[in-house]
C-alpha cells in the first residue's frame, strides 16, 4: 500500500467511508454507496467520478501533427481544433500499447489522454518516438486531475452546481474555460454510455469542483466499480481486458478507429496484413442461457469441449438483468446466435453470442 | 442445542445432530456487498472439509465456497437461486446447503464462536 499512488481527492474518498482498492498503482475507491445503486444513478441521473489517475500528455511543436499521426489509428490530419479521437497507439505487430482519447488543442498542440495503469510505459513510448522531431512532451499526469460527470442530469449538474455552461458541446468536442482565474478543460466524452462531461483541471480546482457537487446532493460519487459495469453494459472496451499488446484493434472490434487509408502510422502494415489473411480471433457479446456469471479469465468452449477462446469481461448486468459477457474468442464462431460454452468452475454453461453493444449508449450527438 | 464452528474462510456449519447447515457469515457478506447469484452443489452431492463447493457472486467477483464439513448435500437452499440477496440479508437464516454429516467434525481444524470473533476482529 505504501508506494501506491493517490488522486487528490483520496482522503475525501477515505472520509466519506468509500472501499477503496488498488487499481494500476493508485489507490483508488471502488465503491460508495454501492455498485449498483452508482450503476444506476448514473443511468438515471447523474454520477461523479474521481478520474485524475488517468494520464495526460501534452505534445506540442512543429511536428505534432504529424508525430501523433505516426503513433496514433485514428487521423488527427484536418482535425478541427476543439475536436477529441478516440483510438489507439500500436507496436509494430499490431498489438495494442494502449488506447487514448487525442484532444486537438492547436494546429501545434495535442492532448493525449492515456490509461493510469499505462503512464510510465506510455510517455516512454511516446518520447523515444519525439526524437528527431520539432516537438516537445510535457507529462501533465501529476499536475492534472480529472473528474468525470455523467448521465442524463449531467449537463444540468454541471451548470447549476459547478457553473459551468457546456450544454452546447457536440460529443467528443471540448472548450476551455476560465474557473476562479484558472483555465480548465472541459469535454463532452465519458466511459460510461451516458452523455456527460470530463473536467481537466489543478488538483486543488478539482478538489473545489468535488466539494461543490457533493454538498449539492444533485449526483451521486461513484467508484471504480460501476464504472466497469457501465463501460462494459455500453460494449466499451477495458485495457487489460479487452485490449493488450497481444490483441490488435482488429480483433477487438475497433476497425472504426483505425484509418487504413492514412498513409502509414505504427502497426500499419501488420494490421494490412492481418486483415488480408482474415482475423483468427474476434471479441463478441455471449449471453448465458443457464445461471452463472462469466469472469475475466474464463475458458470458452465449443459445444464439444474444446477451447475456443477466453472471457475478458463478464457481468451480471444491472442495467439488463442478464448475464453477459465479452469474450476473445475463434472467429468460426464469432457469427450471431452461434451456440458456445462458458466453463464456470465445475460447469460448462450453455452461451449464445449476441451484440457486444449490450446497451445501447445514449450521447448526445 | 445447536452449535456453530467457522472456517477463516468465512463459512459456517450450524450443526444440528447430524445435519450440517452450511453458509456465509454476517462478516463475509458485509464485506461483499450485494450478493447477485450463489453457484451450490446439487443434492447427493458430496462435499469435505475444506474443499471448495461453489461459489458466492458479487456483482464485481466470484468468491469460492470452502466446506467445513465432510458428508453429502441433502439439500441445496433453492431460494437463493431466485433471491440470491437473501444471503447479503440475513446470511444467517439464508444457509446454502443442507448437508448430513458423513464424518466427524474437523474440532482441531475449525473456529469456535469465539476465536471466530477475535479473528474478524483483528
Amino acid at each position: 500500500m505504501e508506494n501506491l499512488k493517490k488522486t487528490c481527492l483520496h482522503d475525501r474518498h477515505e472520509a466519506m467511508g468509500a472501499l477503496m482498492s488498488p487499481f494500476a498503482g493508485w489507490h483508488m475507491p471502488i465503491q460508495y454507496a454501492g455498485i449498483e445503486e452508482e450503476h444506476r444513478a448514473v443511468r438515471g441521473g447523474c454520477g461523479v467520478f474521481d478520474v485524475s489517475h488517468m494520464g495526460e500528455v501534452m505534445v506540442s511543436g512543429a511536428d505534432a501533427e504529424a508525430m501523433v499521426n505516426d503513433i496514433f489509428t485514428n487521423d488527427v490530419r484536418d482535425m478541427p481544433d476543439g475536436k477529441i479521437l478516440y483510438g489507439m497507439m500500436l507496436r509494430e505487430d499490431g498489438g495494442v500499447i494502449d488506447d487514448l482519447l487525442v484532444y486537438k488543442i492547436a494546429a501545434d498542440k495535442f492532448l493525449l489522454v492515456i490509461n493510469a495503469g499505462n503512464i510510465d510505459k506510455d510517455v516512454d513510448w511516446i518520447r523515444s518516438q519525439a526524437q528527431g522531431r520539432d516537438v516537445v512532451i510535457d507529462d501533465l499526469c501529476d499536475s492534472t486531475a480529472q473528474l468525470a460527470v455523467q448521465g442524463p442530469k449531467a449537463s444540468a449538474v454541471m451548470s447549476e452546481v459547478l457553473g459551468i455552461a457546456c450544454d452546447s458541446l457536440d460529443f467528443y468536442t471540448f472548450e476551455v474555460h476560465d474557473y476562479e482565474d484558472e483555465k480548465i478543460l472541459v469535454s463532452r466524452t465519458g466511459y460510461t454510455g451516458e452523455d456527460g462531461f470530463e473536467v481537466y483541471a489543478s488538483p486543488r480546482l478539482i478538489a473545489a469542483m468535488w466539494d461543490r457537487l457533493m454538498d449539492s446532493q444533485c449526483c451521486l460519487p461513484c467508484g471504480l466499480g460501476c464504472r466497469d459495469t457501465l463501460r462494459f453494459e455500453a460494449g466499451l472496451p477495458l485495457y487489460g481486458d479487452e485490449l493488450t499488446e497481444l490483441t490488435t484493434p482488429l480483433e477487438a472490434g475497433l476497425g472504426m478507429f483505425v484509418k487504413m487509408d492514412k498513409p502509414s502510422f505504427i502497426g500499419k502494415d501488420a494490421l494490412a496484413r492481418q486483415k488480408a489473411e482474415g482475423l483468427q480471433r474476434k471479441l463478441v457479446g455471449l449471453e448465458l442461457l443457464a445461471p452463472g456469471i462469466a469472469r475475466h479469465g474464463y475458458q470458452v468452449l465449443d459445444p464439444d469441449g474444446n477451447e475456443i477462446g477466453v472471457i475478458t469481461t463478464g457481468y451480471r448486468s444491472i442495467t439488463l438483468g442478464k448475464s453477459i459477457a465479452l469474450a476473445m474468442i475463434d472467429s468460426r464462431f464469432a457469427p450471431l446466435d452461434t451456440l458456445v460454452q462458458v466453463q464456470i468452475r465445475r460447469k460448462a454453461v450453455p452461451a449464445t453470442v449476441i451484440k457486444k453493444r449490450f446497451y445501447q449508449p445514449r450521447y448526445k450527438k | 442445542m445447536a452449535n456453530t464452528y467457522y472456517l477463516p474462510s468465512h463459512e459456517y456449519a450450524r450443526i444440528d445432530g447430524n445435519i450440517a447447515y452450511v453458509g456465509i457469515t454476517r462478516y463475509a457478506a458485509s464485506q461483499l456487498g450485494n450478493v447477485v447469484y450463489v453457484d451450490m452443489p446439487e443434492e447427493g452431492d458430496d462435499v469435505a472439509f475444506g474443499e471448495e463447493f461453489g461459489a458466492i457472486e458479487s456483482v464485481k467477483a466470484a468468491s469460492d465456497l470452502f466446506s467445513p464439513v465432510t458428508g453429502a448435500v441433502i439439500q441445496p437452499n433453492l431460494q437463493l437461486i431466485d433471491n440470491p440477496r437473501l444471503v447479503s440479508e440475513d446470511p444467517e437464516a439464508a444457509w446454502i446447503i443442507k448437508v448430513e454429516l458423513s464424518a466427524p467434525l474437523d474440532l482441531d481444524k475449525l473456529l469456535t464462536e469465539e476465536q471466530y470473533q477475535a479473528l474478524i476482529a483483528q
